[in-house]
């Protein structure tokens, strides 16, 4: 009997931080709902909108905040990618705190252009005379178990390569909210992707209250000695798995959350590859031009002196993600990761 | 290892759900049905029409005829000021006072004095990039004073002669199209990409209509903030093909944002003549079909672009909905300075079409006629304007460019630290090979 979507990870849950007060169990898209009503509910400016999002969103991310802040707050656009991105950096450059929602990450590059040449460039071009800083774009990101070529893509080097916008994916439901609200918080465009395979099985305590988590700090999640372990999202949870699978041959990983893809953490990953010597990366998305190869190309050049092996990343094949019914070949596996640790450590 | 208990069950529920929701798109483009929005019944409708959408009001018909837009008779052109300077219709005369007649025809014409002066200096190598404002003066000035200067200006970037009458300075002109340090953009962009605060006008990038869906967002939140002002985006015929444009129209309609659309059909986008942009009724004939108070208006005419954009204004905040202003002109400069026009149109025949019927003519036709105007007031100013141009640019040549460092800076808010680095190395090598460099245009950094 074979199953035919089998998660290709398991959920490591995190213990909230305890100065943060009362918690509640929500997964990954509750906490989103909760991060857009604790913003609609302190900051009046703030307007919520994009494809179906007025009866609580095709992930049910937005629900109930329309009738509790009303139609002028949260609301559907026509369906048009360009259209919702400009619309919601015009609301930024007037003042708005706009919080656009992109059905799916695959979705998003109708509103390149708008990204790329005007968001990113903004406060640039102007030298600061306007900006649109109070924009953040959602969109659901990653595979899926069965989405094909339009429901998985992880779209986030398209991003990293232009200056002026922040990328920011989170790996759980407390993450999730911390990320989302300094997002938000922050003076500058942000993209947030979120893993949808965690919507609903990303369940874990979340702090109640307003927190944030700051940008561009990566989280060393398990400390270890001989490897680290580097990746985002959903693919978090399957490095802290084979980090297990290596301490049982006596392998120590630590294991590194980027969380901020750019600007990202620099110092952290290379503080952590100068003490292990290895590094290992791991993504979705396919590996050439991927965001593995902009950290690798930096860590050679800076621990050089360090590296015990050469950096391996282990990610998406250079084919469209993801094939429909070959999904399981394509990921990066637990099982590719702890090959490619291995062939570090006899190197 | 960690499984959470009904993990698979979760999860299989959520595969359920995503299989609704990925064939979701596809319902929505056919009708309303979906298992996701089932809770929202469909509103009973008796007009006979009902099965299908709700916002269709047509009848059920047994003729099967097209709708052939030939058949349909094109939307007339609004004229106040015909092009002998004459007011047919005294209703429609707006009330200028001599002094505002006077000062719109200084920024017409101080306009052009600038816009040959510094075209000339791009030929001379002096500046970069030139675009000129040639004929369509009348729909830069026409509208901005039917404005209440603090709406917000989008613009595509013909339109510096909003700038010039909502009292951008001269240098500041100037200085932005040498890239000065006292520049608005302190010379990131390349020449006539202008933006001020102060005057409300969002600095101007090059690619085009990109700037239509982002007025339509400005306008929601001026509409939210209740202050009274609204939104104008201007644009070519050209640009009115771009996606963005469909986007900002629909946007604008449905989520009924005060933002006047003002489109500058000049007949050209580069050498494309619009026969080869468009085959309907030009702009306007596309602002009924997205459910948007639409108006042609003779973009030559200054009397004419005014009426329709102060009645566009009201109309846009007393019933919160967009209107569309399409102002028919003609292009009679090249379209920059890396064109030339002759390659694809015949010159004598635009400076016929323009010594015909030019805007700032026909307006000074009407103020002599007032007598307001005569051969002497327009000798003078025309030494006067072309005194101030050059002196002008004769201060801001002499100008230095802003440290090399600005170019590190307002990519974030704050420069971060990868940012911080490179501007270190940066300056680390200039230090150490000075002489590849030009240093000397350049105010000296601080860091």
């Amino acid at each position: 009997f074979l199953r035919r979507n089998v998660a290709h990870f398991t959920f490591f849950k995190d213990q909230p931080d305890a100065s943060l007060g009362a918690t509640k169990e929500m997964n990954l898209c509750q906490t989103i709902q909760n991060s857009l009503d604790i913003t609609l509910g302190n900051d009046n400016t703030a307007i919520v909108f994009g494809e179906d999002v007025a009866f609580g969103g095709v992930f049910r991310c937005t629900t109930e905040l329309r009738s509790k802040y009303g139609a002028d707050r949260v609301f559907n656009t026509p369906l048009c990618e360009q259209g919702i991105i400009g619309f919601g950096i015009g609301a930024a450059v007037a003042g708005a705190t706009a919080i656009a929602e992109i059905q799916f990450a695959d979705y998003i590059f109708p509103a390149y252009d708008q990204i790329v040449n005007e968001a990113a460039k903004y406060r640039y071009r102007s030298q600061n005379l306007f900006n649109c800083g109070k924009l953040t774009i959602r969109a659901p990101w990653g595979a899926v178990g069965h989405g094909a070529l339009y429901h998985s893509q992880s779209p986030e080097a398209q991003f990293m390569h232009t200056p002026g916008i922040k990328v920011v994916i989170p790996r759980s439901a407390i993450e999730a909210k911390g990320l989302l609200i300094s997002c938000i918080k922050d003076d500058n465009p942000c993209i947030f992707f979120e893993p949808k395979i965690l919507y609903r099985s990303a369940k874990e305590d979340v702090p109640i209250k307003e927190y944030t988590i700051p940008l561009s700090k990566a989280q060393i999640i398990q400390e270890g000695s001989d490897v680290t372990l580097l990746s985002w999202g959903t693919q978090v949870h399957v490095i802290r798995e084979v980090a297990q699978m290596a301490a049982k041959e006596n392998i120590s990983c630590e294991v590194i959350d980027l969380r901020t893809i750019v600007p990202w953490d620099v110092d952290t990953i290379c503080q952590s590859v100068s003490k292990t010597g290895r590094l290992l990366i791991s993504h979705e998305a396919p590996v050439t031009g991927g965001v593995g190869a902009e950290i690798a190309a930096t860590v050679a050049k800076e621990c050089f002196l360090n590296l015990e092996a050469p950096v391996e990343r282990v990610c998406g094949y250079d084919i469209h993600p993801i094939p429909h019914v070959f999904e399981p070949f394509y990921f990066p596996s637990k099982w590719r990761c702890l090959d490619a640790i291995k062939r570090m450590m006899n190197f | 290892m960690l499984r959470l208990p009904g993990h698979s069950r979760t999860l299989y529920g959520l595969c359920r759900s995503f299989v609704n929701q990925a064939s979701k798109r596809q319902q929505s483009l056919s009708t309303n049905g979906s298992a996701a929005t089932s809770k929202v019944a469909i509103e009973p409708n008796t007009s006979k029409m009902s099965i299908f959408s709700g916002h269709i009001k047509g009848s059920i018909t047994n003729t099967l005829e097209f709708v052939r837009p030939e058949n349909i008779t094109p939307l007339p052109i609004y004229q106040v000021l015909d092009s002998d300077g004459a007011v047919k219709d005294k209703s429609h005369e707006p009330h200028f006072t001599d002094d505002h007649l006077v000062k719109m025809y200084h920024d017409m014409t101080l306009l052009n004095v600038l816009d040959r002066i510094l075209y000339e200096s791009q030929r001379q190598g002096r500046i970069s990039f030139y675009m000129t404002n040639f004929g369509e003066e009348a729909t830069h000035i026409g509208s901005a004073a039917a404005l209440n200067p603090k709406d917000l200006v989008y613009g595509q970037y013909r339109e510096a002669g909003v700038l010039m009458y909502r009292g951008f300075k001269l240098h500041e002109f100037i200085d932005q199209c040498f890239g000065n340090a006292r520049a608005s953009c302190k010379g990131v962009q390349m020449p006539v990409h202008y933006g001020s605060t102060n005057l409300s006008f969002v600095t101007i990038s090059s690619t085009l209509a990109t700037q239509m869906p982002q007025a339509v967002g400005s306008a929601y939140a001026y509409k939210r903030a209740q202050n009274g002002l609204c939104v104008v985006c201007y644009f070519g015929e050209g640009a009115a093909s771009e996606g963005d444009a469909h986007a900002a129209l629909n946007f604008a309609a449905t989520l009924e944002a005060p933002v006047i659309f003002f489109c500058r059909n000049n007949g050209y986008a580069i050498s494309t003549t619009t026969i080869d942009q468009y085959r309907g009724d030009g702009i306007a004939s596309r602002g009924p079909g997205y459910g948007m108070a639409t108006i042609r208006v003779d973009g030559n005419d200054l009397f004419g672009v005014y009426n329709v954009t102060k009645a566009a204004r009201e109309l846009a905040l007393s019933e919160m909905r967009p209107v569309l202003i399409e102002a028919m002109t003609l292009r009679v400069g090249h379209h920059s300075t890396s064109d030339d026009s002759s390659a694809y149109r015949s010159i004598d025949e635009v400076r016929t079409r323009d010594k015909r019927d030019n805007p700032i003519v026909r307006l000074r036709k009407y103020m002599t006629k007032r007598g307001c105007w005569d051969e002497e007031k327009e000798e003078k100013w025309t030494k006067d304007s072309q005194k101030m141009v050059m002196e002008a640019f004769a201060n801001c040549e002499k100008s230095k460019r802003a440290p090399v460092t600005t170019m590190f800076e307002n990519i974030f808010d704050k420069v971060e630290p990868h940012l911080q680095r490179q501007m270190k190395e940066m300056n680390e090598h200039i230090r150490q090979n000075p002489d590849h460099f030009p240093l000397a245009l350049y105010e000296k950094s601080s860091t």
